[in-house]
């Protein structure tokens, strides 16, 4: 019985023993499985969307970058950088664009945060393309009209330079349609791209590469589809989401001027029936397009 | 009764090592709570945006005489939302609150009517604060900004860039893009203002830059950002140095913009 018992107290005690040793370790295990747990999330989008393959078949083109001056006057300059780029629009769109975000020698040339990464990217027939960017684009971007401006810019001057099938683009932030880049620029509608529409732009960057088109076109299917859930919203004509219906369309405008003689129904909390001013005869009408 | 003494002090002994045990136990499980918890935090912790807009009747004065009347005056940001932020704790949608007031007092001098989108540290939607533009009569709407880069001591003016042609077969302007007929008018406020800082502020551009400002678009009436540079600036008094020329020339260029001020036929003014 004692003996049973000393026994029992001799297994408990190594048991203690092996718990005092094994526990500071299992601790500082779990502690780096939690702090790996969070990197890897970021990590796997970006293995995702790193395999943007660079081929090397591909003939080195001079592709035309557009980077910030440098001397925050808030203007782009152009930089010339030979790449071997994809005759394919949707993988040459990639490797521009992720040449744009890897950024310039010089850091204060940046136009996009370098945490930030293309998630997809794919044309639409009607020439609209869909880049999907990661949060970070959204997040690390200093906040500020000028630097949102400047960032979209930078991308849609980019595309324009290199890839001429694009005629317009619209921006994602992770798959999602937001409102805002950064509490400023406007991302709801699309960013003309190709101001040229009717010309498509043969720049040298550009002319050079069809010739070389041994490109693998196994390759090309399998990056083109999106890697990320397509999002359901991109509307094709740049319309935003949320045209009010204006139910009173019984005003039949005399004037053919132009979109509208029909006056912009407010937005919810604004009074409905002010339409005022008596001035008559608006002399000029300053109509835009 | 010796093996009594004996059981029991073995006994004691047992009853400590199983409660050494237990506590290592409870230690252990303690531990895997404390790492599993952290992930869960950042979910919780996301801001409640957008409280609710201020009373806009307490605000909106009733406009009776025809033409440029009402100065809308939107201090950006406010509540969660900062805005820009420099790395000596300057806040953007502080400074702009405490423009705005500046600005408001230089309007009234050249005797216009201010009506504020805030008043304090709260966050009106993009929305709301053009609905209290686009609920005036002959307003104009001047958004202030505060950059998080450019030259410091510089300022520019943005007006909404073009907005694609309107592809609705129906002919209407939708509400959520309200700016598309004021596109001129707000080109000719901006040009004019930027001007008067380009005077008074060396390295400013000579004329309004276009881009597409969320909050621009949904306003029915000319409308311009003014974005000061930058909150990089060691010292806010910097800024705060700027704020009567800002307000003098936003004064100024109303004051100036305002016989031009004609409503284009499409707009809400423009049919009775």
């Amino acid at each position: 019985m004692s003996r049973g018992l000393r026994w029992l107290i001799a297994f408990l005690c190594l048991g203690v023993i092996v718990a005092a040793i094994y526990l500071p370790i299992l601790r500082r295990r779990m502690k780096l499985a939690a702090k790996l747990q969070q990197q890897s999330a970021e990590q796997a989008r970006r293995e995702l969307t790193q395999p943007v393959p660079v081929n090397p078949a591909d003939a080195r083109v001079k592709a035309t970058m557009f980077w910030a001056s440098g001397n925050s006057d808030g203007l782009l300059t152009q930089t010339v950088a030979e790449l071997p780029l994809s005759s394919d629009p949707v993988l040459r769109s990639k490797q521009v664009l992720n040449t744009l975000l890897a950024g310039p020698v010089d850091v204060e040339r940046r136009t996009l945060p370098p945490d930030a990464a293309l998630l997809s990217f794919y044309i639409l027939p009607n020439g609209t393309a869909v880049a999907d960017f990661s949060e970070a684009l959204a997040t690390a971007i200093p906040s500020g009209i000028q630097s949102e401006q400047l960032a979209v810019d930078s991308i849609t001057r980019t595309l324009e330079a290199n890839v001429p099938q694009i005629q317009r683009l619209k921006i994602l932030i992770h798959g999602q349609e937001v409102e805002t880049l950064a509490g400023h620029l406007d991302l709801t509608g699309t960013f003309q791209v190709n101001t040229r529409e009717t010309a498509p732009v043969a720049s040298p960057a550009v002319s050079t590469s069809p010739s070389a088109s041994p490109a693998p076109s196994g390759a090309s299917p399998a990056s083109s589809t999106p890697t990320t859930a397509a999002p359901t919203s991109s509307a094709p004509t740049g319309v935003a989401p949320a045209a009010s219906p204006s139910p009173n369309a019984s005003t039949p405008s005399p004037k053919p001027a132009s979109p509208s003689d029909k006056p912009p129904t407010s937005p919810p909390g604004s009074k409905p029936n002010l339409s005022p001013a008596p001035q008559s005869t608006p002399t000029r009408p300053a109509d835009s397009n | 009764m010796l093996t009594h003494a004996w059981d029991r002090r073995e006994f004691r002994l047992a009853l400590g090592a199983a409660s050494a045990l237990f506590a290592f136990a409870s230690l252990a499980f303690s531990f895997q709570v404390s790492t599993s918890t952290p992930s869960q935090t950042p979910a919780a912790a996301a801001p409640a945006a957008n409280p609710p807009a201020q009373n806009p009747a307490l605000q909106a004065p009733p406009a009776s005489r025809s033409g440029l009347n009402v100065v809308v005056l939107d201090p950006a940001h406010g509540g969660t939302d900062t805005g820009a932020r420099g790395t000596g704790g300057i806040r953007e949608s502080e400074i702009v609150l405490d423009f705005a007031a500046q600005v408001k007092r230089a309007l009234e001098g050249q005797g216009f009517q201010v009506v504020l989108t805030r008043q304090a540290n709260d966050n009106p939607s993009f929305d709301d604060r053009s609905a209290m533009a686009n609920a005036q009569l002959g307003a104009v709407f001047i958004s202030l900004h505060i950059a998080s880069t450019g030259l410091p001591g510089t300022v520019r003016v943005y007006v909404n860039s073009d907005l694609p042609t309107n592809t609705d077969p129906s002919g209407l302007i939708s509400w959520d893009r309200a700016q598309m007929p004021f596109q001129p008018l707000s080109r000719k406020l901006g040009d004019t203002v930027q001007g008067l800082l380009a005077q008074k502020f060396k390295g400013s551009p000579n004329n309004a830059q276009a881009a597409a400002v969320r909050q621009l678009r949904t306003t029915a009436a000319p409308a311009i950002a003014v974005e000061i540079s930058s909150v990089v600036v060691d010292d806010r008094a910097d800024l705060d140095r700027m704020a009567p020329g800002v307000a003098d020339a936003i004064a100024t260029g109303v004051a100036m913009f305002k016989p031009s001020y004609v409503l284009p036929s499409n707009s809400p003014g423009g049919t009775p």
